[in-house]
């Protein structure tokens, strides 16, 4: 694509723009923000990539993977401030993802292991895995508050903290995990997904970008899966004290 | 003052603060043994927390509590919250039928309920044993309440806290209830608090009371000093009625 043709894309922004102002939406000033940062942003990390694929240095590799956690870690860490420790926990449980997933893709040879690979990939699935993280917080926050009676009832009859969180735990860890299921099975019917567009787009065969989609797929079958328990039995003894006394009872009020 | 009876919980100049607020301030005093003690005060006086205090769901932040002659903290938290069970206010069960709910406890150490055991503890508690593979949630409020006893019981404490069970009852259901807990006490010997905004039922139940107020305890002794008590504070709060 030439910067002339990139340009005149800029007619997909101009439309909301004028159809802001038209309807009085007050949407104009967000619309250009908008715009000119996914600009400068991505324009910046296509020339940082473009740096670190022709350096072949596994510490721009290494350097990138933990600049991608640390955002995705201060973005998800919003949802569970009330929670004590969280943003270690996010951090550890995104860190725990990748090499997980990587220890897979690497370990079995299933991608080289050069950055036009691992930077790419990780990026997908640590970013999935914070809007996952976000979704656990928000529904494990939500869940608690909904059974704070149940929670002390368990308590009160000799119950110790992780059976008095257990039922609000596996409903928290199921809530976040079953749309990424149910997404998948659907996925190719109604839109292509993203990754496989732009291969396409780019012009690499159909089929070959396909495996690629699905490798993705099931990777994030195994991000959803562990960040949310990660996170669950990360954060649930932080919501006791040593007396075994529920000490969150005021997750949002704080 | 000496006494016949042996104590149950002593607290001594317990306070619990939470942020700025003083939800008990220096409480001191004493719950006999295998006697029913009722607690009255207005909304806000602390009561509830006196009782989540002797279960071990909140810790005082200065003073001491003592059950049994032994501090509070000397106790395991889940050994103690079976030795002193507790009847909430809203009865809360889980989902699935009466014999889950009496099970919980026994759930909760990897045990398993005898049906036998069951339909002894319902009938116990004055419920018909066809009651038992019941929906939970398809019983009468008075019948929420008898099986939130039952399990209680389950666990065999030697100390019962109930919090207001009665306050969502009918007539019926309370009487029923309140001859329940007589009947508890006498057969099991079971040391009682009752907090309840029903001062006729604090006097024809109770054999002590204490009386609470903005976090402190202003009088304590034989329910009669409901009646009796010289205190102005008392005599206007009995004068009010229900609060």
């Amino acid at each position: 694509m030439t910067y002339t043709s990139l340009a005149l894309t800029l007619s997909f922004v101009l439309i909301p723009l004028v159809l802001s102002k038209a309807l009085k939406l007050d949407l104009e000033k967000d619309t250009i923000i908008a715009t000119v940062r996914s600009i400068i942003q991505l324009f910046i990390v296509g020339y940082f990539l473009k740096f670190v694929f022709d350096s072949e240095s596994y510490t721009y590799i290494i350097l990138m993977v933990i600049v991608m956690i640390t955002i995705a870690t201060l973005n998800a860490r919003k949802k569970g401030k009330n929670i004590k420790g969280i943003t270690w926990k996010i951090g550890l449980t995104l860190t725990v993802i990748e090499l997980v997933t990587q220890g897979i893709l690497l370990g079995f040879q299933i991608i080289p292991p050069i950055a036009q690979y691992i930077i790419p990939i990780s990026g997908m699935l640590i970013g999935n895995s914070m809007v996952l993280s976000i979704l656990f917080l928000n529904r494990f926050t939500a869940e608690i508050e909904a059974n704070v009676d149940l929670t002390e009832l368990i308590l009160s009859l000799g119950g110790t903290p992780k059976q008095a969180i257990h039922n609000q735990l596996l409903q928290a860890i199921k809530a976040s995990v079953i749309p990424t299921i149910e997404s998948q099975k659907t996925i190719g019917l109604v839109q292509l997904p993203g990754m496989m567009s732009g291969q396409i787009i780019g012009g690499a065969d159909p089929v070959q970008a396909v495996q690629f989609q699905l490798l993705i797929l099931f990777a994030l079958l195994t991000t959803a899966t562990l960040s949310s328990i990660l996170i669950g039995f990360l954060s649930y003894p932080t919501l006791f004290n040593e007396r075994m006394q529920f000490v969150n009872e005021d997750l949002s009020q704080k | 003052m000496t006494h016949p009876f042996e104590i149950a919980i002593r607290f001594e100049n317990v306070c619990y603060k939470k942020g700025d607020l003083h939800i008990l301030n220096q409480v001191s005093g004493v719950f006999y043994k295998g006697k029913i003690t009722t607690i009255v005060g207005p909304s806000g006086a602390g009561k509830s927390t006196v009782l989540k205090m002797c279960n071990g769901l909140l810790s005082p932040t200065s003073g001491e509590i003592y059950i049994d002659g032994k501090n509070i903290n000397e106790y395991l938290p889940t050994t103690l919250r079976k030795h002193v069970g507790i009847a909430l206010q809203n009865a809360p069960l889980i989902r699935g039928t009466v014999y889950d709910n009496l099970s919980l406890p026994m759930t909760l150490q990897n045990k398993t309920l005898l049906e036998d055991e069951a339909v002894s503890i319902l009938e116990d508690v004055g419920l018909n044993p066809k009651l038992l593979y019941r929906d939970s949630h398809d019983l009468s409020g008075g019948q929420k309440q008898k099986v939130s006893i039952a399990r209680t019981l389950i666990n065999k404490p030697k100390i019962l806290l109930l919090d207001e069970i009665t306050s969502s009852l009918d007539p019926t259901s309370t009487h029923e209830i309140e001859q329940l807990i007589l009947k508890i006490n006498e057969k099991y010997n079971v040391t009682m608090i009752w907090i309840t905004h029903n001062l006729e039922q604090a006097i024809q139940i109770g054999n002590y009371t204490w009386v609470m107020m903005s976090g402190k305890l202003i009088e304590s002794g034989e329910s009669s000093l409901l009646h009796d008590s010289s205190n102005i504070k008392i005599q206007q709060f009995v004068d009010g009625g229900r609060y």
